[in-house]
């Protein structure tokens, strides 16, 4: 549908007509998600913040009315009838999503908040018990804050060194830089599949090759990389991989971490409460198996059941088609968009995914931002949570759009025709 | 389109194209840097006091237009005036751009041009971001963040 629309309207830019592979259909998709036909200021929704966060399917937002109509009650608790069906979806989530990120055992993944708790939880209760001075941390130059801060955090506390991986003007990894940081005193390497600031896909493979060689264990960051393309995390040969449910096309509050069960079987708790316990004395506690051991207190069960909907939602129309119909929005996004007078993008790894970061001349992001938005237009304006990739490339900010599978050119369309508004209110 | 123009006026477009009093004072008397963390904008103000008077006052930084904007209306504003007459026009600038949109305000000359962002809630911070790191300089804080 869109392949033709998109042919018809595609005149002289040099770009081909859509991509998209059979079967995947954009507009039956956008039926599924109730939230575009909303207006925004009188113009029609054209949301391109998703690395921020991805709107919902209908079938999400059913789920979760339907476990609180339904079956709402506590998990792991209780032989009512409503616990038992409470603890069977919830658990049933976990599995779902274990098979989503093909880890081996259910035990493997933890429901957290998001990916910033994965990630702190690894450096709390797997970095920081037996980090020493003059122990490192190797992280890149293009990660979220999300994966400086919590090393930064244990790094001070133990008198550990962080170390950064650099990039190069196009925003790639520099792998060669990377590999020589690595040395004996390497305890972590930490490090995003995706850049949320600039795109970049990271080549976790190679990276996990040249730490494991040395001993050194890998997290990689899947905040962005979880919903643009496959994540198997016994193919990346990842220690730990942290994502994020809201970004997921699932509820916030959230997140998953998937960690070897042998390391974290070894890791002592993140938290301490109820449910991670196998018994409690006022002399000592026990912990209990995994993966309920990191999971404290009342979990957030309907949003792991809603993510667990997500991730069925996701899979039902699958990454083949996904990634097509993204990488094609990418290539004409990035085609138009370098047509307006000004416009420079930032972040032009050669692997790279549905991210267009941009400055344009004498106009600052923010001002972007909030012309565009009258148009029904909604971009991500600022640093990203990313300040030194902004200092890397020696900009106070850029603005961003960013794709997902419901998105069409039309909407490019309608953000360059937005940012050529800008143009005329900056003339 | 309407509320768009109110926020990007012509004096507002001028004044981040050309912005008053873009310079550092060598040996100021106060100085403040502003930071809009949710933005990115920074401001780096100084100011030469002499006895009660704002002698001199001049600013530095990066920002979106509006920030920009201010900051070069606000040294323009402010220029010459008591410490004491600078802080009420701060409280007067402060209650103009926080009054709902539907309200109306009190005219404040060149500084009006700035009423627009009211309806802008998110860069409301914008315009405020050096009237809070002049009085930050002013009451001797050096540095200033508008979260």
């Amino acid at each position: 549908m869109t392949s033709s629309l998109a042919g018809i309207r595609d005149t002289g830019s040099g770009v081909r007509p859509s991509r998209d592979v059979a079967g995947f259909d954009v507009q039956r998709i956008r039926q599924d998600f109730p939230i575009l036909r909303r207006l925004v200021h009188g113009h029609p929704l054209v949301y391109l913040d998703n690395a921020a966060t991805t709107q919902k399917p209908q079938v999400v937002i059913d789920t979760l009315v339907r476990y609180y109509t339904d079956i709402n009650a506590n998990v792991h608790r209780g032989v009512h009838n409503l616990s038992e069906l409470a603890t069977e979806a919830y658990d049933g989530a976990r599995s779902t999503i274990r098979a989503f990120f093909n880890a081996s055992s259910d035990r493997e993944i933890i429901f957290t908040r998001n990916a910033t708790e994965g990630i702190n939880l690894v450096a709390q209760a797997f970095v920081r018990p037996s980090l020493k001075p003059g122990d490192e941390i190797v992280i890149s130059a293009m990660e979220h804050h999300s994966n400086i801060v919590p090393w930064q955090l244990v790094c001070e506390e133990r008198g550990a060194r962080l170390r950064v991986a650099p990039m190069n003007d196009r925003g790639e990894l520099e792998l060669d830089a990377f590999e020589h940081l690595l040395n004996e005193r390497t305890r972590m390497v930490a490090i995003s599949h995706m850049s949320n600031a600039l795109g970049t896909i990271n080549p976790i493979e190679e990276i996990v090759r040249l730490a494991h060689a040395r001993g050194i264990p890998v997290l990689a960051d899947g905040s962005q990389a979880a919903y643009h393309m496959k994540v198997d995390v016994q193919a990346l040969g990842v220690d730990f991989y942290v994502a994020t449910g809201h970004k997921l096309y699932g509820p916030t509050g959230i997140g998953v971490l998937y960690g070897r069960e042998a390391l974290l079987e070894a890791m002592p708790p993140f938290l301490g409460g109820g449910d991670m316990i196998s018994s409690v004395t006022f002399e000592k506690s026990t912990w209990n198996s995994l993966p309920y051991k990191f999971e404290a207190g009342t979990p957030h069960i309907e949003g792991a059941i809603g993510l667990a909907a997500a991730v069925d939602y996701i899979s039902s129309i699958g990454f083949e088609g996904i990634g097509a119909h993204e990488r094609d929005l990418l290539d004409y996004g990035t085609a138009q968009i370098t047509t307006i007078p000004g416009v420079r993008i930032v972040g032009t790894a050669s692997r790279k995914a549905s991210i267009l970061s941009f400055v344009m001349a004498d106009v600052h992001p923010h001002d972007i931002g909030t012309i565009v938005d009258r148009e029904g237009v909604a971009v991500r304006t600022g640093h990203h949570c990313a300040q030194p990739v902004m200092e890397r490339f020696c900009i106070p900010a850029t603005a961003r759009a960013s794709f997902a599978m419901y998105n069409t050119r039309e909407e490019v369309d309608a953000l360059v025709t937005a940012l050529r508004k800008v143009n005329e209110v900056f003339a | 389109m309407s509320n768009l123009n109110d926020l990007y006026q012509e004096v507002i477009l001028d004044h981040n194209k050309r912005p008053r009093n873009f310079r550092t004072i060598a040996g100021a008397s106060h100085h403040a840097d502003g930071f809009n963390p949710l933005c990115g904008d920074k401001l780096s103000l100084t100011l030469q006091v002499e006895g009660e008077t704002i002698a001199d006052v001049a600013f530095q930084g990066s920002g979106c237009a509006i920030s920009k904007a201010s900051a070069s209306l606000m040294t323009d504003a402010v220029k010459g005036k008591s410490l004491g007459e600078a802080l009420a026009l701060f409280g007067r600038f402060h209650a103009m751009v926080t009054t709902p949109p539907a309200e109306p305000v009190e005219n404040m000359g060149k500084l009006s041009v700035l009423a627009g962002v009211r309806e802008f809630p998110v860069r409301v911070k914008c315009a405020s971001l050096a009237w809070h790191t002049l009085k930050a300089a002013l009451d001797r804080k050096e540095q200033v963040s508008t979260e």
